[in-house]
């Protein structure tokens, strides 16, 4: 029975990953729902992106108070993790430290993870105290009323947890070497920083307490990490994985560059050109977005990287006066419509069946779209490089082209530009009168 | 400056007379029909015509490009207004356009390209930086000289095509104090008429976007508003009268500053 251990986290390693594999190719199976778009070009600025926006965490800087935190918590998440490899070397083979061999170097290396842990620790608090006690217009908007607010305060509770857990690990770790006790190797006192004055909290607890106490926090560490795996796919906190892929998937061009629909390109070279043919098309093409299965995948991928921050809702000039439209509801919506599609998928063997709804219509509404400026303030706030703008204009092009639905102001002026080439009731004929005017 | 005579050849006359202009000025909509913004259009022109530049404008042959209409999502007309201005300017062998409008530049610039219409095309700021750096034209800061400007980004030219010190280097010749407002460069606040809202009424909500920048630029005390964007022109002027400001502040495009400011 000394294996049962071994065995019952080999299972836990195993399991957790299994699930963790499973949910994740749920998401890219619904991320590739959308349509194609080519982002396979400059490779190398592509990789410069990822680095700059996603690692070096370029575009938080932007407010630099919650870049500041941000940082801790990354850094320190991204650097803990290396201290899970040994945990996992430890579970599968039954030894305790088994890095600790490295010496000097596992000392500098426990004694970082100790403070960088008590960084996120004090990080979590804070973006705690933001999220409920502060009054921060973008952690207020209506949007993350229920589930994303407790999923916002689910995450930095697991996060707390989980580093209270190592630190008072380490604690209980460092009592029993101070005693000698059993097979807990005595490491340099310097390995501990943090865990040498917490570990007052244990008071004179003995050595078989200490030693539960060591067990139970390894254990709920790492359960915990399995957990907290498992979790990310159906949370906002995603984006610790999505937001590397998504970067280096940007777009590079201009953000003034809107694309130009091939489709119509098609049409109307054949209304201007009688010669030219167009080529064959499969299907009937819908033009604009009705539903997220309407965008491209990058729009999708978007949709799942969004961690919910509000930058860009909070740089929005439509939502700062008081519109309905906010870009980051915008990415929420099309976030819930496509796991709802991907629901609708799985139960129906692999296959989409029409079950009634959509994006533009069920989640977002025309009154959200047309307050747009497209003023590109979102994308450009966006710390992880989301394009709402896009997703905006695909909505506008279904509601104009495929529904005639635009507010009526808009068709007068569309009018005014087919008549006389204006979006102004102007004859053309006196396009020049400005040159001999005062 | 009444009764000036500005020197506006089209492109038809220039071909008539086998020229070929230096550069395309291309006026928008705003700057051939709108009475403000003709204004702007004629200080450009004074720009040129005072540097001796060979320019020309399309004229009657001139359409919108089609910007309002691909940013309100019809891409039809985007598409046949684009076409039908690819194969002018195409006929004219245009190699180089200089706009009077950030959405112009922009739309030239960025989507004609891929439809068939291959310009090198800068906004007018960048062409008066040119000229200043180049020395041909000589500013003087004139009436503006030690007053407060403060410089409203159009977001079609900065944060669209991160043009942001073209017109804060032609406004800083002219030997002013520029303040920035707290929203400015990157973080500026929109005016409010991009994405076709220029046509429209706002959607319902506690305030006009226009009012919210006006804050801005008030927050700033200045002596003149500048913009680079006809529709900025129009709602930072709606903006400012709005606070019944008209009178201590104005609203100018940095061209409009230049050519006043020397007399031109």
């Amino acid at each position: 029975m000394q294996y049962i251990d071994n065995i019952l986290f080999a299972l836990l390693l195993i399991g957790g990953g299994a699930l963790f594999a499973v949910n994740v190719r749920k998401i890219r199976r619904n991320i590739l729902l959308g349509k194609e778009v080519d982002r396979s070009d400059r490779k190398s600025e592509r990789w410069q992106t990822m680095l700059r926006v996603a690692f070096g965490q370029s575009k938080m800087m932007a407010r630099p108070f919650a870049a500041f935190l941000h940082l801790f918590v990354y850094v320190g998440f991204v650097i803990i993790n290396i201290e899970v490899v040994e945990i996992v070397l430890d579970g599968i083979t039954g030894a305790h430290r088994i890095l600790s061999f490295t010496g000097g170097l596992y000392t500098f290396l426990i004694a970082s993870f100790e403070i960088l842990a008590f960084l996120v620790l004090a990080g979590c608090v804070v973006f705690l105290l933001r999220r409920n006690v502060a009054n921060i217009g973008r952690f207020r908007s209506p949007e993350l009323k229920g589930f994303p607010s407790s999923d916002a305060n689910m995450i930095l509770v697991i996060e707390i947890l989980l580093m209270s857990a190592f630190l008072m690990m380490n604690a209980a770790d460092f009592r029993l070497q101070q005693i000698n006790y059993d097979h807990y190797t005595v490491i340099s006192e310097n390995a501990f920083p943090i865990s040498s004055i917490l570990a007052g909290f244990y008071g004179n607890a003995s050595p078989e307490s200490l030693v539960l106490a060591e067990r139970f926090t390894w254990w709920f560490h790492i359960i915990g990490i399995m957990a907290f795996l498992n979790y990310l796919p159906y949370s906002k906190h995603f984006h610790i994985i999505l937001a590397f892929p998504n970067t280096f998937f940007s777009n590079l061009n201009a953000k003034g560059k809107f694309t130009n629909l091939e489709s119509v390109s098609n049409e109307v070279k054949a209304m201007m050109d009688p010669s030219f043919t167009p080529p064959a098309t499969e299907g009937p093409q819908r033009f604009g977005a009705k539903d997220v299965t309407d965008l491209n995948w990058k729009q999708l991928l978007d949709a799942y990287t969004c961690t919910e921050c509000g930058r860009c809702t909070s740089s929005c000039p439509a939502n700062i006066t008081g519109k309905k439209l906010s870009p980051r509801k915008i990415m929420m919506d099309t976030r819930d419509r496509l796991d709802e599609v991907g629901k609708v998928v799985d139960a129906n063997g692999g296959k989409w069946v029409d079950d009634g709804k959509s994006l533009l219509g069920d989640f977002i509404t025309p009154e959200e779209v047309w307050a747009c400026t497209s003023c590109n303030a979102c994308v450009q706030e966006c710390p992880v490089n989301i394009d709402p703008l896009g997703i905006i204009v695909d909505l506008r092009r279904y509601l104009v082209m495929e529904q005639s639905a635009a507010p009526n102001e808009l068709n007068m002026m569309m009018t005014n530009m087919e008549n006389n080439g204006a979006p102004w009731q102007f004859s053309p004929s006196d396009r020049l009168n400005w040159a001999n005017e005062n | 400056m009444a009764n000036e005579t500005l020197q506006v050849p089209t492109m038809a006359d220039m071909m008539a007379r086998g020229e070929t202009p230096e550069i395309l000025f291309w006026v928008g909509c705003s700057g051939s029909f709108d009475d403000r913004a003709k204004k702007i259009t004629r200080a450009i022109v004074r720009i040129l015509n005072h540097v001796g530049m060979k320019f020309a404008v399309l004229g009657t042959e001139e359409s919108c490009t089609g910007d309002p209409a691909k940013r309100a999502g019809n891409e039809f007309l985007f598409q046949m207004q684009a076409m039908t201005n690819i194969s002018v300017l195409n006929g004219y062998d245009v190699k180089k356009i200089v706009t009077g409008c950030p959405h112009c530049f922009n739309t030239l610039k960025n989507e004609y390209p891929e439809l068939g219409g291959k310009y090198e095309v800068i906004h007018h700021t960048q062409l008066v930086q040119e000229l200043i750096d180049s020395g041909k034209l000589k500013v003087e800061g004139g009436e503006f000289k030690g007053k407060k400007i403060t410089y409203h980004d159009p977001c079609y030219l900065g944060r669209a095509n991160d043009v942001y010190e073209a017109p804060r280097e032609v406004i800083k010749k002219l030997d002013v104090a520029l303040a920035e407002m707290k929203r400015s460069r990157q973080n500026g606040l929109c005016c409010g008429a991009g994405g076709a809202q220029m046509f429209k009424e706002a959607e319902k909500g506690n305030k006009e976007v226009n009012v919210e920048r006006t804050e801005d630029a008030l927050e700033t005390n200045p002596d003149v508003i500048a913009v680079g964007c006809p529709f900025c022109m129009t709602m930072m002027t709606d903006g400012v009268k709005h606070f019944n400001k008209e009178q201590q502040i104005k609203v100018m495009d940095v061209a409009e500053m230049i050519a006043q400011a020397n007399d031109l």
